[in-house]
């Protein structure tokens, strides 16, 4: 029994930290995020040489083949610097080819993932919903392959992407086409979103035909896998950006003096902050083993990815206002970087999920 | 990371769980002799102070061996392993850790057997949260101390033999050094000049008591550490697991029990599980208590390591306060008119359980340190805020 992490995995650790902190200071993610790209090209080569890109990618298609449990670790780390790239959204597509593609799609694409040349993310769901299945409506024409028309909406990173693994369903069955962002009749529109870290846009599809070839079957148990390992790696950054809230909002309790003492030293301050530190730590918890599952005890995952998520997403939004409201009117200001945690925690609430989804979920799953 | 046991864990959680299947029939066919019989059959398996040193007669059971022994024991809601509680959670450890070698075996041995109650004296009329400025004092006599003075909410007074107290010996009304003066005492509440008045709960129990001390003597041999440190024993350090692995495996039988009740429980002629706020609200107690469990683990793998802890454990406690009073809670708003009852009066969903619960919550909330007192622990210990 070892709830822990390994000396391997406490180097990696490092490595990102080291990393976050000499090339990503707050006014370099400040810069980032007011750019039309919204991430540096140039770092996105320096992640591919750290072997970050290529992390879960197995070791024949260029890739490290390491498991999710290493991965957490980078994405805690991207969490708490809230840097700006689309590493998510490259990961999850890396993952959906690597379960569920064919050699020739795997050969077509991961290698390219690994070393930074590609940039890949999902365009699943057309609605929000449950059960989430349903959520994908895009119907496809079958010819020779299938034909699209239609609008994705909400894909995350649109703007950055090469690749788009698009669901849709044909007759009574899910699909994912892969569309490249250089098909014919395909078009984007990009944008920020309240939390300008994280990128979002509209995938418009045209008559655009996707080869036999290039199209994967998609049944529940595959889309709800995906989903949980999206919710599993948007929670492993609320639990460092939370830690980080924690850390700033304590650094400033403990010196901004108000009638005569710091304020930390005043139990409606200092029980709010002990609140957060027990939320922070439980969600980490439950974020942790839903990543372990996913390599070690699949069917577990459901479960575990539900749990973590609706707690993170109910905690995280009350982190987020908190931080603020310690600070007083300066955490209000565009200048302090406090705001910025409160907008993260806005946008990760929905994404994969909110916490009346899961928590419906895991009802379900026990049985009522 | 692994989840996996190692084969002398699971050997030894076979061990148990055969124990279990040999001597732990179900409620219904418990006779008469049931709970002696299985106090010896547990005191024969050195499960009893299972944590403790075997010197002392204590088990000598390491920390995985722990959580197994606690995990199995409350799956099947096993009785308790041996009935001294206060001795076993927390005079016991004191005394091998600050005891005299006569004092360990005067009282070890006792304790272990379930012989007698003891009871622990710390609370006083004006010291709660505040302990360390109480006022209860002992004053030395030759070779013995003369207590004045008075202790209350002292849990188990009322059928306790002993009681293990704090006294001030020192620094008497100095505010800025009341940590020090403090003097622990083990006294025989038989003694003359002890009064002990039982005071009614909220649930109609008798367990906890005022104690008055009216010049009550008691020998220097029956202090508990040197004089004046007595602040050190409250808080012994003595090895033991603290992941809370048992209390979660109660937790999840609680939250079935739970389940149970709102697919029974009808509200507008259907099953109050389909109401998704009901839905919703078992759902996040569900996420508690599995975090409760991975937080334990995860403390539990530092203790492993060889890494101190600090209060991370006030993570748990917090937790589990908030969960009993929620879920007890939550439980009659489901029921309505009909949660009402407490057992006594005749209950009429599950023998009245969940009236009694909603009502039983402070001993577990409250004892040991408020949820008000936790999060001071967490601000100023794991945070670094300034002291109150």
């Amino acid at each position: 029994m070892n709830f822990g992490f390994t000396e391997e995995q406490t180097l990696l650790r490092e490595q990102a930290r080291r990393f976050l902190d000499d090339e990503a200071s707050m006014s370099v993610v400040r810069e980032l995020m007011h750019s039309d790209q919204g991430f540096s090209t140039a770092q996105w080569q320096q992640l591919a040489n750290l072997g970050w890109l290529g992390l879960i990618i197995d070791p024949d298609h260029g890739g490290v083949g390491l498991n999710w449990v290493d991965l957490i670790v980078v994405l805690e780390e991207m969490g708490r610097s809230l840097y700006p790239s689309p590493f998510i959204s490259t990961t999850l597509a890396a993952s959906v080819l690597g379960d569920l593609g064919s050699d020739e799609q795997k050969k077509d694409w991961l290698p390219g993932m690994a070393t930074g040349q590609q940039i890949a993310t999902l365009a699943l769901f057309d609605r929000h919903g449950d059960p989430i299945a349903e959520n994908i409506t895009l119907a496809a024409e079958e010819a020779d392959g299938l034909v699209l028309n239609g609008t994705k909406q909400f894909v995350a990173d649109a703007g950055s992407a090469d690749l788009f693994i698009t669901a849709c369903r044909s007759g009574g069955s899910l699909k994912l086409a892969l569309i490249p962002r250089t098909a014919e009749g395909v078009s984007v529109t990009a944008t920020a979103t309240m939390d300008r870290t994280k990128r979002t846009g509209a995938l418009e599809l045209s008559n655009v035909h996707v080869a036999a070839n290039d199209v994967i079957n998609l049944s529940n148990d595959d889309l709800s896998r995906i989903v949980d390992k999206g919710v599993v790696a948007i929670t492993a950054e609320m639990v460092g950006a939370g830690e980080q809230v924690l850390e700033i909002t304590t650094g400033y309790a403990r010196e901004r003096i108000q009638f005569g003492h710091p304020i930390g030293k005043y139990q409606g301050v200092k029980h709010t902050l002990a609140d957060v530190y027990v939320d922070v730590e439980s969600f980490k918890s439950l974020v942790y083993y839903a990543a372990w599952t996913i390599d070690h005890s699949p069917e577990e995952l459901p479960r575990s990815a539900s749990l973590a998520k609706a707690y993170a997403s109910d905690a995280f939004a009350e982190i987020g206002i908190n931080g603020v409201q310690l600070h007083g009117a300066i955490g209000f200001t565009e200048e302090y970087d406090i705001q910025l945690y409160l907008k993260r925690s806005k946008w990760a609430r929905p994404i994969f999920g909110d916490s009346d989804h899961h928590y419906e979920r895991v009802a379900r799953m026990a049985g009522l | 990371m692994d989840f996996e046991y190692t084969e002398e864990e699971e050997t030894f959680r076979k061990e148990v769980q055969g124990f279990l299947d040999e001597n732990l029939p179900p409620r219904d066919q418990r006779g008469k002799g049931f709970m002696s019989n299985w106090l010896t059959k547990v005191r024969e398996k050195r499960w009893v102070g299972f944590s403790w040193p075997p010197e002392v007669g204590g088990g000598g059971g390491n920390l995985m061996q722990q959580v197994i022994l606690k995990e199995e024991m409350s799956k099947r809601r096993a009785p308790p392993l041996g009935t001294c509680m206060m001795g076993l959670a927390w005079v016991g450890p004191a005394i091998i850790q600050y005891g005299t070698e006569e004092q360990k075996q005067r009282f070890i041995p006792d304790i272990l057997d379930s012989k007698y109650h003891w009871c622990t004296g710390y609370s006083e009329p004006n010291v709660g949260s505040d302990l360390a400025a109480l006022q209860c004092k002992a004053v030395r006599d030759g070779d013995h101390y003369v207590i004045n003075g008075t202790k209350i909410w002292t849990t188990l007074a009322p059928i306790a033999s002993w009681i293990s107290m704090l006294v001030r010996t020192d620094n008497f009304g100095d505010a800025d050094a009341k940590h020090e003066g403090i003097t622990a005492l083990l006294v025989k509440l038989e003694d003359p000049g002890i009064e002990i008045r039982p005071i009614e709960n909220m649930a109609g129990d008798k367990v906890f008591a005022q104690i008055f001390f009216d010049n009550v003597k008691v020998p220097v041999e029956n202090r508990l550490g040197d004089e004046g440190k007595g602040w050190a024993v409250t808080i012994s350090s003595l090895a033991s697991e603290r992941s809370s692995i048992g209390e979660v495996t109660s937790m999840y039988s609680k939250l079935e029990t739970l389940k149970s009740l709102i697919k029974t429980t009808e509200y507008n002629g259907k099953p109050a599980s389909e109401n998704p706020e009901v839905r919703r609200t078992v759902a996040r107690f569900e996420a508690k208590i599995e975090a409760m469990r991975l937080n334990g683990l995860r403390y539990l793998t530092r203790q492993i390591k060889g890494e101190p802890l600090s209060s991370e454990t006030s993570v748990n406690k917090l937790h589990r306060a908030s969960l009993e009073v929620e879920m007890s809670d939550f439980a009659l708003e489901v029921l309505g008119p009909a949660g009402l009852q407490l057992r006594e009066q005749g209950g009429s969903v599950d023998n009245g359980k969940w009236a009694n619960d909603a009502l039983d919550w402070p001993s577990v909330v409250i004892g040991g340190g408020t949820p008000n007192i936790q999060k001071n622990i967490v601000g100023e210990r794991i945070l670094g805020l300034p002291k109150d």
